[in-house]
């Protein structure tokens, strides 16, 4: 199977460590994945804003560049909806040379493009990808990836499998976030008022990670978070489950202990007495005692 | 003649990013809507998830709509047929001054000066009242929702909930104060107990039902096999004005229609549970033409056009006409949650406004105003109207329609700055070796903007745009180098042994997070 990566502009201009996360991942699941450098955009800022006619040719782009692979993965579930939902209204609309070559591409190369959990759970099979993170993370379900593509819980179910980590439920999950691509711009104030609530949402949950499978979504309600100075870290999916220890940033957190309550993830409080007993009988090697004996 | 004094009109609304930003600092008005929103959300999801043949009958609501308007000229000479078969009459309106006139007209020949009138859309979207006004003639709302509106000289802001705006305290003071003028007042030391209100509502309204010669209804449905016209209500205040008057006028959309009888099945199931979230809602009422010594003894049927056949020409926004007002995309929808709906500036607020208001207002043509034209853009296209709506509108498809539509004409919040923002984007995009120099550039500029890695507030000055988004949010600065430069100089990582030793995950992202 030839694997090919769409990395996205965005990603590939602001966020590379994702890129660099999900080569890491599928290296350790055994497969390499291939770098088209002819790759651009998918063209979706245009096409929501109602610039079709600039957003034609790069989706024609897109078509040209990932038609020789087997599959197309990519860490942006807005993204590959744009191309799955998207590109074949574009390609509808073409008119003159190479539209029937267009559609003809589009047909073929927009079911083989995969979001990132999409990939991972449908075409490899697997849900345990060995990653290792000692954090208690809260997943947000973006919307496209949630009511477009319809991942569903893939993305729960790769977390939950993360030795160490902790999932904590996201209050009123479904909810939009309020990016919106140009919306964030053209409707500053209302996409802030309604980020401000997921970012009280992200608190509320107690968790000390914010993830979600696009950068875009987490720029937005990060950069809230980030102006509160609310202590969170947003992370992409890709870059949690290509974790293999704690997080520099972060206070490791005791792992597997459903009784131990969330901390305050600004100021982490001492182990109340019982959990502290219980985390300190855990840490204890056998052979010392032995040894003591 | 007395003068009537004409009710508030949307005129003059400023485009909806203004609009919203007086919305958004009224906290009073976002309590109010979170809290409704909220309450109605859950109750509809509750009697929807325990449909198991849900997704079929929302598919059966969408075919038969779809098929009433692809037949709709034949559809609707049946009903025309039929209804006139049971001794009503049919009128033709191509547009509102046209129904506006033959209301009046009826009215007159009546020789009354004052209607009853049931909450209504079409009557809304038409002006009626004020047409009514001007005649002379005073239109008494008497929905409970409504009869606040109108009696505290407001604009509705929901479909289903015109005065969801409003709290109980400010339903009792807009009850005290205006009922007087209106008729019998409200009863001295009135209390903002909900079962008051509606005793003072109930006692303003009745002296108004046993007087009304003329009742104005609108319609959720006609059948054209048979001629039934239905009216679906909560409070059976519809039901008085539908029995009580001699004389009833129903103003009815012509995508209104239903094939047939068993047509209702499907639509009595979707309309209460997606519109307030019960199984059945407590009064449905169907007549046919006219009946001998039951309700009223004339039947006026006006079928309004108003813009309708131009959506209908249009292959993606048709779909629109599908809508069956419940407002279930109202009720989950991010934006209209934080607005409300008097920010839409139109009788049709929240996404199927979006999409409605626009293609009825003629969205394809270069005169569209400023405000029409930033209502395609009010919306996150998160999807969670099309995930809501009972007959499959795909709004956000509309939507995204409607901007392309809206850019070609270079009409719209389409500034100059953006179209050539646009183009710039698509250039650099269409070739690798562009949008390499374009990351270059990005990455360089994280010297002289980013802060320890993020961009806090930039003055509108310097940012344009832009500062929209720092204004509030802080943005990550560009990385040092893009991912495409790290997998040709690393060979994606393999030159570097692991990729993850190139530096943390989320690094260059927003350091403080």
């Amino acid at each position: 199977m030839r694997i090919a990566l769409f990395i996205t502009c965005f990603n590939d201009t602001m966020f590379p460590d994702t890129g660099k996360s999900v080569v890491r991942v599928l290296r350790r699941l055994g497969h390499e994945v291939e770098f088209p450098y002819g790759q651009t955009c998918c063209g979706q800022m245009h096409f929501n804003t109602g610039h079709r006619r600039e957003a034609r040719p790069i989706a024609r782009g897109f078509a040209e560049t990932f038609a020789p692979y087997d599959a197309v993965v990519t860490p942006s579930g807005s993204c590959a909806a744009m191309v799955r939902e998207g590109h074949p209204v574009l390609a509808e609309g073409a008119r003159g040379k190479g539209a029937d070559r267009f559609r003809a591409q589009v047909a073929e190369v927009a079911p083989r493009v995969y979001e990132f959990s999409e990939f991972l759970v449908d075409v490899l099979g697997v849900t345990d990808v060995g990653a290792y993170f000692p954090h208690s993370v809260t997943y947000h379900p973006t919307c496209h990836s949630a009511r477009v593509l319809g991942v569903g819980d893939r993305p729960v179910r790769l977390l939950r499998a993360v030795r160490g980590l902790q999932l904590a439920p996201l209050p009123r999950a479904a909810e939009c976030c309020g990016f919106g691509g140009t919306f964030a711009l053209k409707n500053a104030e209302t996409s802030t008022e309604i980020g401000r609530d997921k970012a009280a949402a992200v608190l509320e949950s107690g968790a000390q990670v914010l993830c979600a499978g696009d950068n875009s979504c987490l720029m937005h309600i990060g950069g809230l978070l980030s102006r509160q100075h609310a202590g969170v870290k947003i992370m992409h999916l890709a870059d949690i489950l290509a974790a293999t220890g704690p997080h520099p940033d972060l206070p490791a957190f005791p792992s597997g202990d459903l009784a131990y309550p969330v901390p305050d993830p600004v100021h982490p409080g001492p182990l109340p007495p019982d959990a502290a007993a219980a985390a300190a009988a855990r840490h204890e090697f056998p052979f010392e005692k032995g040894a003591a004996r | 003649m007395t003068a009537v004094r004409p009710e508030p009109t949307f005129l003059g609304i400023p485009p909806f990013p203004e609009a919203a930003h007086t919305a958004l600092a009224d906290l009073h008005l976002r309590a109010n809507l979170r809290k409704a929103t909220h309450t109605i959300r859950e109750r509809r999801a509750a009697v929807v998830g325990e449909m198991p043949d849900w997704e079929k009958l929302r598919r059966a609501g969408a075919a038969i709509k779809d098929d009433v308007l692809a037949h709709l000229p034949r559809y609707l000479e049946q009903l025309e047929a039929s209804v006139t078969a049971a001794g009503g009459t049919v009128h033709w309106a191509r547009d509102a001054a046209e129904a506006n006139a033959i209301v009046v007209g009826i009215a007159r020949e009546h020789g009354t000066d004052e209607v009853v009138k049931i909450k209504s859309m079409a009557t809304q979207e038409i002006g009626l009242n004020n047409a009514l006004a001007a005649a002379g003639i005073r239109a008494w709302e008497t929905d409970l929702a409504e009869l606040i509106v109108q009696l505290g000289h407001d604009l509705p802001s929901h479909i289903l909930v015109p005065a969801v705006h409003k709290n109980r305290a400010e339903i009792r003071d807009i009850f005290a104060a205006g009922m007087g003028d209106a008729g019998r007042p409200a009863p001295d030391g009135l209390t903002d107990r909900p079962a008051d209100l509606a005793e003072a509502a109930r006692q303003h309204l009745r002296e108004k039902f046993l007087r009304a010669k003329v009742a104005v209804s609108g319609g959720n449905f006609a059948v054209a096999e048979t001629g039934t016209v239905c009216v679906v209500e909560s409070e059976g205040n519809g039901r008085m004005c539908l029995t009580l008057p001699d004389v009833l006028i129903t103003v009815l959309g012509i995508e209104k229609l239903l094939p047939t009888w068993q047509d209702m099945e499907v639509f009595l199931q979707l309309l209460p549970r997606s519109s307030t979230g019960e199984r059945m809602n407590p009064y449905t009422s169907m007549w046919t033409g006219v009946t001998e010594g039951d309700g009223p003894r004339s039947f006026h049927l006006v079928l309004l056009d108003n813009g309708r056949t131009d959506v209908l020409a249009d292959p993606v926004g048709r779909q629109a006409l599908r809508c069956i007002r419940c407002s279930a995309c109202l009720n989950v929808c991010p934006v209209y949650e934080r607005t409300g709906g008097q920010a839409y500036g139109s009788v049709y607020p929240g996404p199927i406004g979006a999409v409605l208001t626009p293609q009825l207002r003629g969205i394809n043509q270069h005169d569209v105003d400023p405000q029409t034209a930033s209502l395609p853009y009010a919306s996150t296209l998160c999807g969670a109207c099309r995930e809501a709506c009972p007959v499959d509108i795909d709004i956000p498809a509309i939507l995204t329609r409607q901007r392309a539509q809206l850019a070609d004409l270079g009409r719209g919040p389409v500034h100059r700055g953006e179209q050539a923002a646009m183009k710039a984007a698509a250039g650099a995009f269409a070739e690798p070796w562009r949008l390499g120099l374009a990351q270059h550039a990005a990455s360089f500029s994280r010297h002289f903007i980013g802060r320890k890695g993020k961009i806090g507030k930039v003055p509108r000055l310097l940012a344009g745009p832009l500062a929209g988004w720092t204004a509030s949010r802080d943005a990550p600065a560009a990385p040092p180098e893009s991912f495409r430069s790290w997998f040709k100089r690393t060979d994606g990582g393999l030159t570097e042994g692991d990729p993850a030793t190139a530096g943390s995950p989320a690094d260059g992202g927003l350091e403080e997070l």
